[in-house]
């Protein structure tokens, strides 16, 4: 029995049902982050965009730096960031304000919930300006500070993501190094970090030193809860996340959607295959789920090591279409069929579920990932799809025609600000379960191009 | 290459899979628990008197067990009530008195031996000691016994400086303390004053650089500003979210089901149908009772099944559709009668009727697996303040166990009939529940745990408790 229950896992889509207003916030929320260069402001900034876009809350970055970049075309030095460059500051001020202009067009033009202004902010006049502006419009605003004093973890950081930066493309490792760290100091001098007394009014959390201790400060709604609650799950310990699917089923043979068949031969022989892979790429602490269903739990069995069963990564419910062929499913409910194609992530099978539901259900599976550090989950299709396009941030359009094929494992491994994939296909044949999109989405379409995508199958 | 796969069967009762040997299950279990972590957790509440211990231990211990893991509470306060039989004054805390102190550290050592008890041979994994702890020195103690059995610590201090809340505490909880029964109320509260007087001196507040190993949350002006300091696993990050989450603002939670449903009228279970016509009724009804009520800022939560929303809807307030708040899922006997039930698939009626809470129908959901998805349900109720939910009748079970701490054998078979509504308004550790019958007729929908629920039983025996229908 899969003990991990959903934490406070609405999906706003909830909220905006036909028949009912939004209750939760009616106010767009203002992300602001607060540090030192160097201390993940960037890395955080992306990663709750990524999370909050998934779990449907739409958001986006605003990132001073390529404001500055835009402004300022050629980067020289630190120079440019000295606290009495006059020239400097108008220009980074400037840069500022039309960043806020495009958070504040961003909400009102764009549906926006939550922007995320990721600059340093170190200073309280500057974070007084933000919050004025921010009064003005209604807009909720939340603190993301971050605190480090650990010179290995500030070392790192540049090398991993600064020296990359378009500002020092042209420079040497070592010289990057210098200027950058001389940059940093151009910041310390008028750095007032958010104060317990002085800002009590304030909402926001401090992380410490990537995550040992946090400070929270008035929390004032549920969607500053569950940002607080996500900071102080991830963490940036190197480790790999392995995605697959269960070996081919007998009902994958028979291209039938669904069920609780097991494993076909060849399915047999690719949880062997895995288990082999999985020994050879000898993957410290490994930790395996699957769901509950007897396809991945056969497919995990074959491993012979310890595994977790998750009622959380079930396959998609394809309530009255359970166990029909997408020929039946055409026969029989050909208008579900065209809906289905017209917008294949909201649309929800008659007693069954949407990939949205299936995103609204995975959330947990997702937050418990961001704790762990070495972990294969073996799971299905649509919910492989799903995990697929947190890791790799795609949208809700291509999420269920991300290609998930049998037999193929994927290996995530973050990297800078987003994740590295390898994909490596185990040698087992298997049937394709994949159906495109197809040209017609009409209501009124012939059967053929109804099924023009349909993947072979007995 | 590994061998062959070993051989799958599920379990008829919750249908998990789990390899079998010879057609029977073996011992590898498989499915995932919350706290997946072989040592048990023991939490160390920290604080001066009147900071709202008790309210939090009481309160984490519900949520703990109602999301399926086994908790207790261990109060010292109790322990030295047992020990000295009447409470005279404050002057048994006073720091020199050299005899409350080996009392209170007995009580203390004895409630530790209770949570080693709990812990190992209990099947308990997470044990909540509840005293002041204000001390390093008595913080030590509890660590290294710790650490002699395993178990992780973490550590919950509540610190509050604001005297109104303080009075309050006092008001609704003190007073009313078997130490106090014999009190007039101002000489209690006196008396308690100084009493808290007496631990301020020795008082040290966990800290950061000198306790920056240990792994703690720290509460301030109730809940107004956290302090969380390493959190070492996914128990601690849930009770820490848990923490952050809940208030102790004044409001009420309204539980009610929908309407009568047509299919109520036929006995059927699940499904999807529309209001009959008392049910009509009753949402009329509910409005009025709604708007009488004048509630401030109310929130009203309703299924996405279509006989919640009708409900809904005749209350003419914006409502907000939650799929988490839908009815259990029958799977394979979704629309059926019990009398159906009771011909196609007497096995599973009976096995249902044998652990209800853990039954899974076939292609559906247990009890066990509503608590799960109705997690988030509770984790929102507890930010909000005023809110009506309306809801159906396994769902609304488990909600009303959550509340009023109801153990997993009670939440199937509590009562919540329909066209009733329940008023659940948090009062010193728990909650006064009001039962408002809104005086509209309907069915019986409350089917009792039949006394034979062997599987070989008579048709008859089955069907004995199932409530009259059309």
């Amino acid at each position: 029995m899969c003990y991990l229950f959903l934490i406070a896992n609405i999906p706003f889509s909830d909220f905006f049902s036909l028949s009912s207003v939004p209750q939760f916030t009616n106010s767009p929320t203002l992300i602001v982050m607060v540090g030192l260069p160097a201390r993940g402001k960037t890395y955080i900034s992306k990663k709750l965009t990524r999370y909050l876009n998934w779990i449907g809350v739409p958001t986006k970055v605003f990132n001073l730096g390529q404001y500055r970049r835009e402004a300022v075309q050629a980067y020289k030095t630190f120079e440019f960031f000295l606290p009495d460059n006059e020239e400097a500051m108008k220009i980074r001020k400037a840069c500022a304000i039309t960043a806020l202009k495009d958070i504040h067009h961003y909400f009102t033009q764009e549906q926006g919930q939550v922007a995320v202004f990721d600059a340093t902010n170190t200073t309280r006049d500057r974070r007084a300006d933000i919050l004025c502006f921010a009064k003005e419009s209604g807009y909720k605003v939340f603190f993301v500070e971050s605190i480090c004093d650990d010179p290995d973890i500030i070392e790192a950081n540049i090398m991993e993501v600064k020296l990359s930066s378009p500002d020092y493309q042209d420079c040497d490792k070592e010289e990057a190094l210098v200027d950058f760290l001389k940059r940093i100091e151009c910041y310390k001098m008028s750095y007032v970090p958010l104060d317990d007394e002085m800002d009590r009014n304030l909402s926001y959390i401090k992380i410490f030193n990537v995550g040992f201790r946090y400070l929270v400060n008035r929390v004032q709604d549920h969607i500053q809860s569950r940002i607080v609650y996500y900071l102080m799950n991830i963490h940036v310990t190197p480790r790999s996340i392995y995605l697959c699917r269960h070996g081919e089923s007998e009902l994958n043979l028979l291209g039938r959607i669904g069920g609780d068949s097991g494993l076909s031969p060849r399915g047999n022989k690719f949880a062997c295959t895995l288990a082999g892979f999985i020994q050879s790429q000898c993957i410290r602490n490994l930790k395996v789920w699957t769901s509950h269903m007897k396809r991945t739990i056969q497919t995990a069995e074959a491993l012979g090591v310890a595994y977790e069963q998750w009622k959380a990564l079930n396959e998609i419910d394809a309530g009255v279409c359970e166990e029909l062929t997408y020929e039946e499913i055409q026969e029989h409910y050909p208008e579900e069929f065209a809906l289905r194609d017209q917008d294949k992530y909201r649309y929800r099978y008659p007693k069954g579920e949407s990939y949205e539901d299936l995103v609204h259900r995975l959330e947990p599976v997702i937050m418990e990932l961001e704790r762990q550090e070495n972990v294969l989950v073996v799971c299905h299709q649509a919910v492989m799809r799903c995990l697929l396009a947190y890791f790799l941030d795609k949208s809700a359009e291509e999420l269920p025609y991300l290609k998930c094929p049998l037999h193929t494992v994927l290996k995530l491994t973050p990297v800078a600000y987003g994740c590295k994939v390898e994909s490596v296909f185990l040698n087992v044949e298997a049937v394709n379960t994949h159906r495109d999109r197809p040209v017609n989405v009409d209501v009124s379409r012939d059967p053929q191009d109804a099924l023009l995508t349909v993947p072979e199958h007995i | 290459m590994a061998s062959s796969p070993r051989e799958l069967t599920q379990n008829p009762l919750k249908k998990i899979w789990v390899p079998c040997k010879n057609g029977l299950p073996d011992r590898h279990i498989s499915q995932r628990r919350v706290c997946m972590t072989n040592c048990p957790t023991l939490i160390v509440t920290v604080g001066l008197p009147a900071r709202g211990k008790t309210y939090i231990s009481k309160k984490l211990t519900r949520y703990l067990n109602w999301i399926g893991v086994p908790t207790k509470e261990f109060n010292v306060g109790q322990y030295r009530r047992k020990c000295v039989k009447t409470y005279k004054s404050f002057e048994f805390f006073r720091p020199d008195n050299e005899e409350g102190l080996k009392i209170r550290r007995q009580c203390a050592l004895a409630a530790l031996g209770d949570v080693q008890r709990y812990l190992r041979d209990e099947g308990g994994q997470v044990a909540v000691f509840d005293a002041t702890n204000t001390t390093r020195e008595r913080r030590g103690t509890i660590m290294s016994f710790a650490q002699q059995n395993g178990y992780k610590v973490f550590f919950v201090e509540s610190v509050c400086e604001d005297p109104d809340v303080i009075a309050e505490n006092i008001v609704q909880v003190k007073l009313s303390s078997p130490d106090y029964i014999h009190c007039d109320t101002d000489k209690a509260v006196e008396d308690f004053m100084k009493r808290i007087k007496c631990y301020e001196n020795s008082y040290e507040p966990l800290d950061e650089i000198l306790d920056g190993g240990l792994s703690f949350i720290k509460i301030m002006d109730v809940g107004r500003r956290y302090l969380v300091n390493r959190v070492q696993d996914h128990i601690q990050s849930r009770i820490v979210y848990y923490l952050m989450n809940i208030h102790i603002t004044p409001r009420s939670i309204y539980l009610c089901r929908h309407g009568e449903s047509d299919l109520n009228v036929k006995g059927r279970i699940g499904g999807d149908s529309g209001l009959s016509v008392r049910g009509k009724e009753f949402a009329e009804c509910l409005g009025k009772f709604i708007r009488d009520q004048s509630i401030n800022e109310l929130k009203v939560w309703t299924s996405q099944m279509k006989r919640t929303i009708q409900t809904a809807e005749a209350l003419s307030v914006p409502y907000e559709q939650w799929k988490a708040l839908n009815e259990i899922d029958a799977g394979v006997c979704e629309e059926m009668t019990y009398e159906e039930i009771q011909e196609n698939y007497p096995l599973e009626f009976a096995l249902r009727d044998q652990d209800k809470y853990r039954y899974r129908y076939p292609k559906g959901e247990s009890y066990e697996d509503l608590v799960q998805r109705l997690e988030p349900v509770i984790m929102e109720l507890e930010r909000q303040e005023n809110v009506l939910v309306i809801c159906h009748q396994a769902v609304m079970r488990c909600l009303l166990a959550y509340f009023l701490d109801k153990p997993a054998e009670e939440l199937p078979y509590l009562k919540c009939p329909l066209h009733t509504v329940l008023k659940l308004t948090p009062v010193a550790y728990g909650c006064k529940i009001e039962y408002i019958s809104l005086n509209v007729e309907a069915v019986d929908t409350h089917r009792a745990k039949p006394e034979n629920v062997d599987i070989s039983r008579l048709a008859e025996e089955a069907l004995l408790t199932v409530p009259a229908h059309q």
